[in-house]
């Protein structure tokens, strides 16, 4: 909860009686002002009818039913709280990170459009026809074997570069970091070993590693390791984002939502469903060039989607 | 094996800020553990306030057997003399202790509160190992309170031991000290030395300060010190001990006094009472990466600790180190957890001193009104114009009460009391402090006659200029 700044209050640590008194508080007893904090009311821009300017009871609902903030604003009372947000825990180490990978990487960012026409139809069957011990399947785990496969023509793409030691390690396991919001901020659990499940087991993992952070639950192994990430913002989706690399990793891909377009085909105007694909790769390390032909083996297999099970 | 105990609130510490904590928390119904490495009642109920009172009481009571002794007084009297049985008046003292130890615990468990006993140590912000009580834990918490609470600070040149003593050991003294030596004249070692001296003790004070009780102003004091004259006490005022050699039963302490003169003094005991420090060490806090204001942990206005989901409460975030503070910072911080809107905000913290005569404090005194800017109206009424006083033998003391307004708007701001029995007007004064309430409200409330609260609503009508039992 933030913390909001009324009335700057000079603390008199020798004193044993505290005092916090002076004109400057707004003159109110305790129920009023428990109510005021509840109903989110800052009493110093409620008028008081009471001697002294003291707000009564009646003075807070009158300020209320009168719209109580919302009409401040409209009045044109100008408002001068600030709050004050501690960077702390997750929110600072989320700030360090990011701030690493920016200073660090060379980030160059590459934009792509994919017909998801033919995966939608093939997960919407799969879907349809699934079993009831069997999760139903989003866009997610079929990216994600579709990564793990483009990955094997560019293995440069899945690698940690550490910068000390002047070495890039490219893994052969594929361990696809998941950017995932929580209550707390941004987390990113990780599908171990994606190279080794199949499609349905991708998405049972994906669902329990992001419940797990959003639960608040999550191991530190759950949260560690990942070598590349996939980035998306559900079905909010937009078009484009421009992702930064989870340092040190040197690659991550963001996915937006998969919409009807009217799209040209064979000289004739069609409706096809589309999917934004962007992406950033660590220069230093991934060639445009290089990162690029990744997107396109992508895009190539997501939408001939039998190729990413061969 | 140690048993794994995951749970929505911890909360250390089970003195007046934690079991207030977790009797709230147990209330609003989470799931809430509460370590005690001691006794619940913490320092409040077990070594503070509520003891060093019974020995008050006492101590007064004796004072009072001993006035009627020989000649009497008020028609009164009393063959030979009282005696003091040190050993069963402590035992007296520890059956309330007792009592309300076992009422904390109840009202504990009432709660639905799982009371752990055992030293809690942490391992991080939200995990700790409890050991040392019956059972080893490891206890996993969403939320954790700290109320460690706070000790008595030692001099480096003069240790703690047998015979130099903290107010804990005063409370457990088998026999009355002849000579009692109290190092610092605030008003721990105040109520302390003055109920000695009326048990019998020869009581010298050695403070640093130029005046007894620092926070409060020379008016305020000057009842005390009239009183200590009266009974012989021996102060010694910008004097600081140097050091204390102990052969056999007796101690020698050295101090200089305010001229530079280096002096020896004789003592039973010598009891120090510098000050308390919170709670820091011990428990694992270096492990937590929770910022600090000086010795304190600090906190915002909800005791939030730079942690998430990290509290504090009470003696570990500053000053007044006083047991109200922490019990209404706790239900604060318990309300907060349960999804309520709620911040620390008093208008005023009322303080209080068992001296004798009491002194009581709320808000603002005319210098700090003065620091403030606030132009005041300063209004007081005498308790030797009081006939309850009078009639309870109190009138002649040199108390009164004090109340410290705004000139613009008779908002009241401050008000002062020392006199016998005053503790019970601050609960009063609070309630003018937070209602936000003018002279006009005090003078305007009838007050019982014959009671010393009358002493209040005259010194508002003084502050008017129109008091009733005084002249203007």
């Amino acid at each position: 909860m933030p913390q909001v700044k009324v009335d700057p209050i000079v603390p008199t640590p020798t004193a044993v009686s505290q005092p916090v008194s002076s004109g400057s508080r707004p003159l109110a007893s305790p129920a009023v002002r428990r109510r005021a904090r509840e109903a989110g009311v800052d009493l110093s821009s409620v008028s008081g009818t009471g001697p002294a300017g003291r707000i009564s009871h009646d003075d807070l609902d009158a300020f209320i039913s009168g719209g109580g903030r919302l009409a401040a604003v409209q009045s044109g009372i100008k408002l001068t709280g600030v709050e004050e947000h501690p960077v702390i825990g997750l929110r600072r180490k989320i700030a360090e990170k990011m701030a690493i990978s920016k200073r660090n990487a060379a980030h160059f960012s590459y934009f792509e459009e994919v017909d998801v026409t033919e995966l939608e139809n093939l997960r919407q069957h799969l879907n349809s026809a699934r079993s009831s011990e069997q999760p139903k399947l989003t866009y997610l785990p079929f990216i994600v074997q579709a990564l793990v496969k483009a990955i094997r023509k560019f293995p440069q793409c899945n690698a940690i570069y550490d910068e000390e030691k002047g070495v890039v390690f490219r893994h052969q396991a594929v361990h696809v970091g998941i950017s995932t919001q929580t209550d707390d901020g941004l987390m990113v659990p990780v599908i171990k070993h994606a190279e080794a499940i199949d499609v349905w087991d991708t998405a049972n993992e994906l669902i329990r590693v992001t419940s797990a952070a959003r639960a608040k639950t999550a191991t530190v192994d759950e949260l560690t390791g990942s070598t590349i990430t996939i980035t998306s913002l559900g079905a909010m989706g937009g078009l484009g984002a421009t992702p930064i690399i989870n340092h040190p990793e040197v690659s991550i891909v963001s996915i937006h939502a998969a919409r009807d377009r009217a799209v040209v085909r064979e000289g004739e105007i069609v409706v096809r469903k589309m999917m934004n694909l962007t992406s950033s790769f660590d220069h230093r390390i991934i060639d445009g060039y290089d990162g690029a032909l990744l997107v396109q083996e992508l895009k190539s297999m997501l939408e001939n989607p039998a190729t990413i099970f061969m | 094996m140690a048993e794994i105990r995951n749970c929505k609130v911890l909360v250390v510490g089970a003195g007046p800020g934690g079991y207030v904590a977790a009797i709230r928390a147990g209330q609003l119904g989470l799931d809430t553990v509460i370590v005690e490495g001691s006794r619940a009642g913490g320092t409040c109920l077990i070594r503070g306030c509520i003891p060093s009172k019974a020995m008050i009481h006492a101590a007064s009571a004796f004072e009072s057997l001993e006035a009627h002794s020989g000649k009497g007084k008020m028609g009164i009297s009393i063959s030979g003399k009282p005696k003091v049985n040190m050993k069963e008046l402590v035992s007296w003292k520890d059956s309330i202790v007792n009592k309300l130890n076992k009422g904390v615990e109840t009202l504990i468990k009432a709660a639905k509160v799982e009371l752990i006993s055992g030293w809690a140590k942490f391992r991080n912000g939200k995990t700790c190992e409890v050991s040392g009580g019956d059972k080893e834990y490891i206890i996993n918490a969403e939320h954790v309170i700290l109320a460690n609470g706070s000790k008595s600070v030692e001099l480096p040149f003069m240790p703690f031991d047998n015979n130099i003593i903290s107010s804990t050991e005063a409370l457990e003294l088998s026999e009355v000290p002849k000579k009692l030596v109290v190092i610092g004249a605030g008003y721990i070692g105040l109520e302390l030395g003055i109920a000695y001296r009326k048990l019998g003790s020869e009581v010298t004070f050695i403070e640093a300060l130029d005046q007894i009780l620092p926070i409060y102003d020379a008016e305020m004091t000057r009842p005390i010190n009239l009183w200590l004259k009266k009974n012989k006490v021996n102060v010694n005022l910008g004097a600081k001990a140097k050091g204390a050699v102990t052969k056999g039963k007796v101690t020698t302490v050295e101090y200089v006094d305010s001229s530079g003169k280096n002096h020896k003094i004789r003592a039973d005991k010598v009891l120090v009472t510098v000050g308390r420090k919170p709670n820091t060490q011990g428990w694992g806090l270096e492990k937590m990466a929770i910022d600090m204001d000086g010795p304190f942990i600090k906190v915002d206005k909800q005791c939030r600790t730079s942690m998430k989901n990290v509290w504090a409460i009470g003696d570990m975030v500053g000053e007044p180190m006083l047991a109200h503070k922490a019990s209404a910072q706790a239900e604060v911080v318990s309300e907060i957890i349960a999804g309520h809107r709620r911040e620390f905000d008093p208008v005023s913290i009322a303080a209080v001193c068992f001296t004798d005569p009491e002194i009581v404090g709320v808000g603002l005194t005319p210098d700090e009104a003065k620091k403030e800017g606030i132009e005041t109206v300063v209004g007081k009424f005498p308790f030797a114009a009081s006939g309850r006083a009078l009639a309870m033998g109190a009138g002649s003391d040199g108390g009164f009460v004090r109340i410290t307004s705004r000139k613009d708007n008779q908002v009241i701001v401050g008000i002062h009391a020392v006199g016998s029995h005053v503790s019970e007007l601050s609960g009063e004064f609070a309630l003018a402090l937070e209602m936000g309430a003018r002279l006009d409200d005090i003078a305007g409330t009838i007050h019982v006659h014959p009671t010393l609260t009358e002493a209040f609503a005259e010194s508002a009508l003084a502050s008017l200029g129109h008091a009733i039992h005084i002249s203007n």
